[in-house]
């Protein structure tokens, strides 16, 4: 018995923006239930009232001053892009 | 004998002898990658020219070496750690394009100033997510002490490189064992400091909370040295703590009496192969003589760790491996058609199989109606993980056990069974969890398999002093530093 069916994955799967083949869903569906299966182990500790851990260290609010640095130029940002045009990132079309 | 033989510090006295120079150090890690490389499979990228370039600059310059604390010295650097102008890929055919990345990692600007030389980038599992490095998408490196066998991982090419002789150091990343258990698979030394003592900007993001970079080296001595270098805050990086790093390598007294280490019962349990438990055994004894007391105790929540940490990795790996979409850096997908297409086609194309379940499964553990019984559930368990471990230094100075629960298994053997394959971390992941810093130093070889076994020793948060400390005294009294595996040879 899968604990997540084939159409959770497939859910989970388009919010992780990943495409996923009717086997792939398959497949995912096993591990991810055993993994989950495994996991069910946490429930036998009683965790009512417990912090969760957010940090290990007991550091807050860490600002340094927001000043403007030469940093990268934007022709060095667009250097790697797989698509650009007029010193933009281009992508395929967004709308119909 | 190789130069890389000598420590860091025997080293400097030569180059400042005149005896070599730092050109003669650079072109012995490429003469040795050359020798080894085709067996061992460690590099992704060699930055040759480069290097000797700036071999030469270093001769010229005619400085006292002594005034740089690497000068000199050939690195190793693990390939989620971001190199300007020299390919980065995390191990990944989404980023096998990055050829040009525009920045340097702060502890890549930290080895510059110190004046070590990047001779290139090593294998990894694709994103540090896996324990045998077979999860690269570009190569499968082998274990040096026999060739059958997996390095361990992720930092399976620093930890691999180093035993082999190619580089004397290198820099890996731990979010669970990552740097510690290649280390113990391959008889060197590795390092994980306390969270926040070296800064992760320009390390490849992978659990946000866990992840430090640590030293992968041969010596103790060396790998104290290493970490004096790319250890403090940060402006940067806000997780790096305001906690002044001392000078480890002063710490190196080899003095142990009246050390109080604390050894969990836990970590010698089922599981836990009985040649290992051995080792470990005979490594407390040779602090014992060396004046250190050790007592049991108990981590009751050790054996939660690992599903602890699955939950947590994988959710904090689902957010930061959104930012891989195909549009700003990286391999897009040629087959895309709208916006979204190109987002998924990208992505499933890009990741690899590892990578792509651990965000499904962060996805899902993250996804409404999910949350509270996966996410939070587990952050709360790692709160009495962490618990366990502050009571434990009230009381103590150390907790010592193994590294890992076996020694290298063989290349294929475990890669089909992801829980399999995650419980090799059983005993690593318990200090990312809590952010403690741990150490990996060779303890011996299995009888069976002539593997090597590692020797864990854990302290309190930043005081890796007392662990470079203990590390230390062991090693100079056991001696397993001086064993080499042999390579290039018949077989």
């Amino acid at each position: 018995m899968s604990k997540i069916s084939k159409d959770q994955v497939k859910h989970v799967a388009n919010l992780a923006r990943l495409s996923i083949t009717e086997d792939e869903a398959e497949k995912y569906s096993e591990q991810l239930s055993a993994i989950i299966d495994f996991s069910e182990q946490l429930n036998e500790l009683d965790t009512t009232d417990v912090e969760p851990t957010t940090h290990v260290l007991d550091m807050k609010n860490v600002l340094r001053k927001d000043e403007p640095k030469d940093w990268i130029t934007k022709e060095e940002a667009l250097k790697n892009a797989p698509d650009k045009e007029n010193g933009q990132f281009r992508v395929p079309s967004i709308l119909e | 004998m190789s130069l890389f033989d000598y420590t860091i510090k025997e080293l400097q006295d030569q180059l400042n002898n005149k005896e070599i120079t730092v050109t003669d150090l650079v072109q012995e890690a490429y003469n040795q990658i050359k020798a080894t490389d085709d067996e061992v499979q460690a590099f992704l990228t060699l930055n040759e020219e480069e290097a000797l370039e700036k071999a030469k600059a270093l001769d010229e310059a005619g400085v006292d070496a002594n005034q740089f604390p690497l000068f000199g010295m050939p690195i190793g650097i693990k390939d989620n750690i971001v190199t300007k102008g020299i390919r980065t890929t995390c191990a990944s055919q989404i980023l096998s394009n990055l050829e040009d990345p525009l920045y340097d990692a702060t502890v890549v600007s930290k080895l510059k100033d110190a004046k070590a030389v990047n001779i290139g980038k090593l294998n990894m599992d694709e994103f540090a997510m896996g324990s045998s490095t077979e999860n690269s998408s570009m190569k499968t490196t082998r274990n040096p002490w026999n060739t059958d066998y997996v390095p361990g991982g992720s930092s399976g090419g620093s930890a691999a490189s180093v035993a082999a002789g190619q580089v004397p150091f290198a820099l890996g990343s731990d979010t669970g064992g990552s740097v510690r258990q290649p280390a113990s698979y391959c008889g060197v030394v590795g390092m994980k400091p306390t969270y926040g003592r070296v800064s992760r900007f320009g390390l490849v993001a992978f659990a946000s909370s866990l992840d430090q970079i640590g030293p992968i080296t041969r010596t103790v001595e060396d790998n104290a040295r290493i970490l004096e270098v790319i250890a403090g805050q940060d402006e940067m990086d806000s997780t790096s703590a305001n906690v002044e790093a001392p000078q480890y390598s002063d710490a190196l007294t080899g003095d142990v009496k009246g050390l109080k280490i604390a050894v969990p019962k836990e970590y010698f349990r089922e599981g836990v192969d009985e040649k290992v438990k051995e080792s470990v055994r005979e490594a407390l004894k040779t602090l014992e003589e060396q004046g250190a007391e050790w007592e049991e105790v108990s981590l009751p929540h050790s054996k939660y760790a690992v599903a602890t940490y699955y939950m947590i990795a994988s959710s904090e790996a689902s957010a930061n491996l959104a930012r891989f979409d195909g549009v700003r850096y990286g391999k897009r997908s040629e087959n895309a058609k709208d916006m979204m297409d190109m987002f998924k086609m990208s992505r499933s194309e890009g990741f690899g199989e590892e990578v792509k379940r651990r965000i499904m499964l962060g996805t899902f553990a993250l996804s409404s109606g999910y949350y509270d019984a996966y996410y939070k559930k587990a952050q709360q368990v790692r709160t009495l993980i962490k618990q366990d471990f502050d009571q434990i230094f009230e009381e103590y100075d150390v907790v010592i056990g193994p590294t890992a629960p076996t020694t290298a298994f063989k290349v294929g053997e475990k890669i089909d069974d992801p829980l399999t394959m995650y419980a090799n971390d059983i005993i690593t992941i318990p200090v990312n969890l809590a952010g403690v810093p741990g150490i990996s130093v060779p303890c011996g070889f299995h009888p069976d398999n002539q593997m090597p076994i590692g020797l864990q020793i854990i302290g309190k948060h930043f005081d890796e002093s007392t662990v470079y400390r203990v590390a230390h005294a062991y090693e100079q009294a056991a001696g397993y530093y001086k064993e080499k595996p042999q390579l290039g040879g018949a077989k």
